[in-house]
């Protein structure tokens, strides 16, 4: 229930600190700890397997903005760096993940306002008739204002075969909010590597103004395994030393196969190895400890289709 | 005449600074804010012309000022209004409501007696402006 008071709530009072003389030195190591970044850096680097290029460039922003508010206390003026973004890669390779971290890091920096990510496709800024595209485009980028707007597999916006497509006028809508409202709003794109070449090389307006290109290389075996190990981690299982390896050979044969979706190839075959250990300890014996419950033996990933050969 | 309708509209008008401010409490209290624009404000006309939807799910002050701007650009000597709805109590109650643009003449309102049987006075407030049509009031 509010409560109206004669007078709103005291404002967050801004910190209005005097300008450094010119002979300053800053610590930069504390400014760093104070702006809470290391915590979203350090977990960034901790849930996310791999993906170098992408953790390099997502510190070098982050650097970028905390120098950026050095530099203001000693009176230097820049400009709000342009932060559009544009992720690529193949399926599963963690870009929508590493969108929702970068919302809450652009916040903890005092880039954006509130740090709410707001996920889009082309169903949600495309309308379907006449003059129905520029409100449903303006309704959404306002919604996302404050925070990150997140669209997925932006390359559908821009359809080259049907010139009357609609989609052409929720991207100037989105270009103009992009160049205009730089302040309010960061606008990440994503998709496949491919497309979004050609969804750039139609639109040279959008490519250049993102300066972000940011690409998403595709995981190694390796990889897909310790992120199958923290997903497995994350619910309650364990493998057997056995199960171990038929999971290693499982990911090795899935990746030749065709549709593989990195990260999420491997999610869906936890999910039917989950099944397969349920449908055991139900048919099997009658008592069960903690063990049984949490082990997933080699049997449940052997009886895949992988191994026979087909997807699945 | 200078016209008092709404919230603080016997302050000096608000600045934008002010206006994000207001519109940011409204957001914080989970309460949607929409624009209405009308060149007939004679108290008794309490619907409209709306400037839009209203705007939902909008986390962030800077969506409902792309608007105003937006509605001030078009309408640049209409009378502007901004409303917070609080849907609370299971209907649409307006919250907060206050004027955010105002042409820059105002002329007033003309008072009329109408004499009627008996002697009664009947008062009733005429708006110099809505003698003209509507679009060229102000």
């Amino acid at each position: 229930m509010t409560t109206f008071g004669m007078r709103p709530p005291a404002l967050e009072q801004e910190v209005t600190r005097e300008l450094l003389p010119h002979d300053a030195v800053v610590d930069l190591r504390s400014e760093r700890a104070d702006s809470g970044t290391d915590g979203v850096l350090s977990a960034l680097d901790a849930d996310l397997v791999g993906l170098a290029p992408v953790k390099t460039r997502i510190r070098e922003i982050a650097a970028l903005l905390l120098v950026d508010r050095v530099r203001a206390r000693f009176g230097v003026e820049t400009g709000r760096p342009n932060l559009h973004m544009c992720f690529t890669g193949g399926p599963g390779t963690g870009k929508t993940t590493v969108a929702t971290r970068m919302a809450e890091l652009l916040h903890r920096l005092g880039h954006v306002r509130k740090g709410h990510l707001v996920a889009v496709t082309r169903d949600d800024l495309v309308g379907q008739y006449v003059g129905h595209t520029a409100p449903k485009t303006r309704e959404v980028l306002k919604r996302a204002m404050g925070g990150v707007l997140f669209i997925d597999e932006a390359y559908s916006l821009y359809r080259a075969e049907n010139e009357r497509d609609y989609g052409v006028e929720a991207i100037e809508i989105l270009l103009q909010v992009m160049e205009n409202e730089r302040e309010d709003l960061v606008v990440i794109l994503a998709g496949y590597r491919d497309r979004m070449d050609a969804f750039f090389s139609s639109n040279p307006g959008m490519g250049s103004r993102i300066a972000h290109h940011i690409a998403f290389p595709d995981y190694s075996t390796a990889e897909l395994e310790e992120i199958g190990r923290l997903m497995l981690v994350s619910e309650g299982y364990t493998l057997s030393p056995e199960a171990e390896v038929a999971f290693r050979e499982y990911i090795g044969l899935r990746r030749e196969q065709p549709r593989f979706a990195n990260a999420r190839s491997v999610r869906n075959a936890i999910e039917r190895a989950r099944l397969r250990h349920a449908g055991r300890l139900v048919e099997g014996s009658a008592h069960v400890g903690l063990a049984e419950l949490t082990t997933l033996l080699p049997s449940d990933f052997r009886a895949s289709r992988v191994f026979q050969g087909g997807a699945t | 005449m200078r016209i008092t309708q709404g919230a603080f509209s016997y302050l000096p008008d608000l600045t934008d600074a002010e206006i994000t401010l207001q519109i940011a409490y409204a957001l914080d209290n989970g309460w949607p804010c929409s624009i209405e624009y009308t060149d007939d404000p004679h108290p008794r006309n309490s619907y409209w012309e709306m400037w839009g939807l209203p705007m939902f799910d909008l986390k962030d002050p800077a969506g409902v000022l792309l608007e105003l701007n937006e509605c001030r650009k078009t309408f640049p000597s209409h009378y502007i209004r901004l409303n917070a709805y609080d849907a609370r109590y299971g209907r649409q109650t307006t919250a907060m409501q206050f004027l955010v643009q105002r042409p820059a003449k105002e002329p007033g309102f003309r008072l009329t007696r109408e004499e009627t049987a008996d002697r009664q006075v009947r008062y009733t407030l005429h708006a110099y402006a809505a003698d003209r049509p509507e679009g060229e009031r102000y």
